[in-house]
């Protein structure tokens, strides 16, 4: 556990503070002020990843840099601080590319492999002063903090002011606190200096997310419903664009990659319910976005899980396998760029800014089919499929054939999905577990099978491309390559080994009966409108 | 974590400037520093401004009834907090006497905190006492300060001999000479000779100046109120050779 201490905040009414006469009347006749070194101006740069992980587990990440090191300060809801040296950093960076310290082992298993980007800019003109007791010892710092946001849009904050206790002083500091709140007509509670940053630029913290969160009800027409869902599939797809481009984490493409296979899923199994014609406009389309992202993310998940796979080696070590992971990497710099280019494309251009003219323009007619409805209906035709797909795979089936049931219940899980707001919370998160289990084997074997493919293909390319490096490839990378191939071949041996249990679960009448409850709990809900 | 405590069998050697001001500088040198004020004249706190009082008395600190955590104070410095003197640290032989193994007792008493101090200064009370022989037990390195006369040069033998008859671990010695007057030709003599001739004898010497004498008006350390003086600057030449050879 780190060890935060506890910094009380307040907070004027406006920029200008309370005059120094006000404070001292405040505190008096117990404390006194004295000048802690001169007055300085600081950067401050408020620090969160793109789907806001530190905000949302209720912390604030600022990275502080001016006359003195630069240092990293983490914030608790509750106003207790941890800080660390920082030295210089450009962001985005990744939280494990930050030096250790008390800071980055607080967030960087809340970062994961999300990239921590600048939320907001701001200059500080800080001052600090000690509060001393009667003794003349120091038992607080008090810090008077001028805040100008430079981004996302400029404005002025109230001045705020922290008071950090000295250790073994805290009731002191706390009754400074309480002195300047009474006193000094200070807020004693204000909000996070990030969220007032924001909000002078008309943004909000948490404005992301890769969930589908609009609200659907279940009297609603279809049409409107399958509207706002795509329309925020869009807005998603768009949101991550850029980072993609600009190559920041891998999460962005992920998010770009969910929402286009969301899209596809809504038009083959829904799409009757927009004009004809519509899907099978754009269902050409988004097939070719989906397949242009697919390379790079491929490489990703090789990349993410390089690490493991190294470890897991026995009888190669994972520095011979270094040449392997050199290769993925300048083939993810090669297909990265293959990526960039469609996304910068006037294809992708078109595709986005049709996509939404045609979701805005639609007409949605006043009779007809609801939402309860169409999802009922669609989640049935799904499931069923899954089933009689599932039950006609026996232990002598092709590799296809999970491939093909795999791509089922992925449309099952993207329809769940984006009809969750009709069901009954619970009913969903039982119908989704059940499925999750059947997922989670079905990818495990699709994706070792896909490795195992590729790593054979790698071998023969990194033989045959004298591009990449000037020397053959070393027979002991092929070799750890090779007991690599063995390792992934096994893990997939287990997979389809599961395989009968975890379908058998997802078949069961138990899970059958989970299924009905869902379906059942968004026609009850859902019935005036059908 | 390193335990170093500035001691002598002998008082008014310079026992207590040497332990607030090394703390001090090890603080400025980017160290997590603690120093426990263990003489309950708690002059080491008065300098600090830190109001010599422990919650339940040196009984509960020694005992373990009460978190040694609870009773440390930030001083006015970074990176260096202070455990104060307490008046009932006078018995606190007696203390020592009713635990079981006494002589380990402060070592084990300040093993939890090795992993937030880089040094803990132990400033102790002179004499030889049950209190000392746990402080020698504890502490890496002991740092005596030396009057250069001939007698406390008897003193520095006693206490090496005493500290060889000792079970157990025991501390690295490092003597120097403090309170040096400029005047007395054999003050001179002795301080210029003896560290060349004895390897537990530093180079660095504290002369006897008025700024020291002054830490007890403006209750800081040298370093803190005159830092380029005289005084600040023989402190720094100790501590980089402290540093050097104890840390």
């Amino acid at each position: 556990m780190q060890t935060f201490s506890h910094v009380a905040e307040l907070a004027a009414s406006s920029a200008a503070l309370p005059s120094e006469g006000d404070v001292l009347a405040a505190l008096a006749p117990r404390f006194t002020l004295s000048p802690n070194g001169r007055p300085r101006t600081v950067r401050r740069t408020w620090l969160d990843t793109f789907d806001w992980r530190l905000h949302r587990a209720g912390f604030t990440l600022e990275y502080v840099t001016g006359p003195r090191p630069a240092e990293l300060v983490l914030a608790t809801a509750a106003g207790d601080q941890v800080t660390q040296p920082a030295g210089r950093q450009s962001w985005p960076a990744m939280a494990q590319d930050l030096p250790p310290g008390p800071v980055t082992a607080v967030i960087r298993p809340i970062a994961g492999s999300r990239a921590l980007l600048a939320a907001a800019r701001a200059t500080s003109a800080v001052e600090d002063l000690r509060v001393l007791n009667p003794d003349t010892k120091t038992i607080a710092w008090i810090r008077i903090d001028r805040i100008t946001v430079n981004q996302p849009a400029a404005a002025e904050l109230p001045a705020r002011l922290q008071v950090t206790p000295v250790r073994g002083y805290q009731a002191q500091a706390q009754r400074v606190g309480e002195l300047l709140a009474a006193g000094a007509g200070l807020d004693g509670h204000p909000g996070r200096p990030l969220d007032a940053a924001l909000a002078a630029a008309g943004q909000r913290p948490e404005a992301y997310s890769n969930k589908i969160s609009v609200r659907l009800s279940p009297g609603m027409p279809a049409r409107a419903a399958l509207q706002a869902v795509l329309l925020q599939l869009l807005d998603t797809l768009e949101a991550n664009v850029a980072g993609t481009i600009r190559d920041i984490d891998t999460e962005f493409l992920h998010d770009l990659r969910v929402s286009v296979r969301r899209t596809r899923s809504a038009l083959k199994l829904a799409g009757d319910a927009l004009p004809a014609g519509l899907p099978a406009r754009f269902r050409a389309e988004f097939k070719w976005l989906g397949d242009l992202t697919t390379p790079t993310r491929d490489l990703d998940v090789y990349l993410l899980n390089y690490d493991e796979m190294a470890e897991a080696l026995v009888s190669a070590t994972p520095a011979e396998l270094e040449p392997f992971h050199t290769y993925l990497a300048w083939r993810r710099v090669i297909e990265q760029r293959a990526l960039a280019r469609g996304l910068r494309s006037a294809r992708f251009s078109r595709l986005a800014s049709e996509w939404r003219g045609a979701l805005t323009a639609l007409t949605v007619p006043k009779a007809g089919e609801r939402a309860a409805g169409l999802a009922t209906t669609r989640l049935r035709r799904a499931h069923r499929r899954v089933l009689r797909q599932g039950r006609a795979i026996s232990a002598d089936s092709p590799a296809e054939q999970l491939h093909d049931l795999r791509k089922r219940c992925k449309e099952l899980r993207y329809l769940l999905e984006i009809f969750a707001s009709l069901f009954d919370p619970q009913a969903y998160q039982r119908a989704l577990k059940d499925l999750k289990g059947l997922q989670d084997c079905l990818g495990e074997f699709q994706d070792r099978q896909v490795q195992q493919e590729e790593i054979r293909e790698f071998a023969a390319q990194m033989l045959a491309d004298r591009t990449l490096s000037a020397n053959p490839v070393p027979a002991t990378a092929l070799l750890a390559m090779g007991e690599l191939a063995g390792g992934i071949g096994r893990a997939q041996l287990q997979a389809r080994a599961e395989f009968a249990e975890r379908f058998g679960e997802f078949a069961s009448p138990a899970s059958e009966g989970r299924f009905q409850d869902l379906t059942e709990s968004a026609a009850e809900t859902g019935g005036a409108g059908r | 974590m390193k335990i170093v405590a500035t001691y002598n069998i002998k008082g008014g050697v310079g026992k207590t400037s040497t332990a607030v001001n090394l703390s001090y500088l090890a603080a400025q040198d980017g160290l997590r520093v603690l120093l426990w004020d263990l003489d309950p004249q708690a002059a080491a706190s008065f300098l600090f401004r830190i109001r010599p009082r422990v919650k339940g008395g040196g009984k509960a600190l020694i005992k373990g009834s009460r978190e040694i955590d609870d009773s440390i104070k930030g001083t006015d410095f970074a990176d260096l907090d202070l455990l104060p003197a307490d008046f009932t640290y006078r018995n606190l032989d007696l203390v020592l006497g009713a635990t079981k193994k006494p002589t380990r007792r402060i070592a084990r008493l300040l093993a939890p905190l090795s992993d937030e101090y880089d040094v803990i200064f132990l400033d102790c009370p002179p004499g030889i006492s049950l209190l000392s022989e746990s402080v020698l037990q504890a502490a890496d390195s002991l740092l005596v300060p030396l009057i250069p006369t001939v007698l406390s040069l008897r003193t520095l033998d006693q206490l090496t001999d005493f500290i060889g008859g000792l079970d157990g671990q025991r501390p690295e010695v490092l003597a120097f000479f403090s309170m040096i007057d400029q005047r007395k030709r054999l003050h001179r003599e002795i301080a210029e000779r003896l560290p060349a001739e004895r390897g537990d004898v530093a180079t660095a010497t504290i002369p006897a100046l008025s700024q020291i004498e002054r830490m007890s008006v403006e209750r800081a350390p040298v370093g803190a109120f005159a830092p380029h003086s005289r005084a600040a600057q023989s402190y720094q030449a100790l501590w980089a050779e402290v540093r050097d050879r104890l840390l």
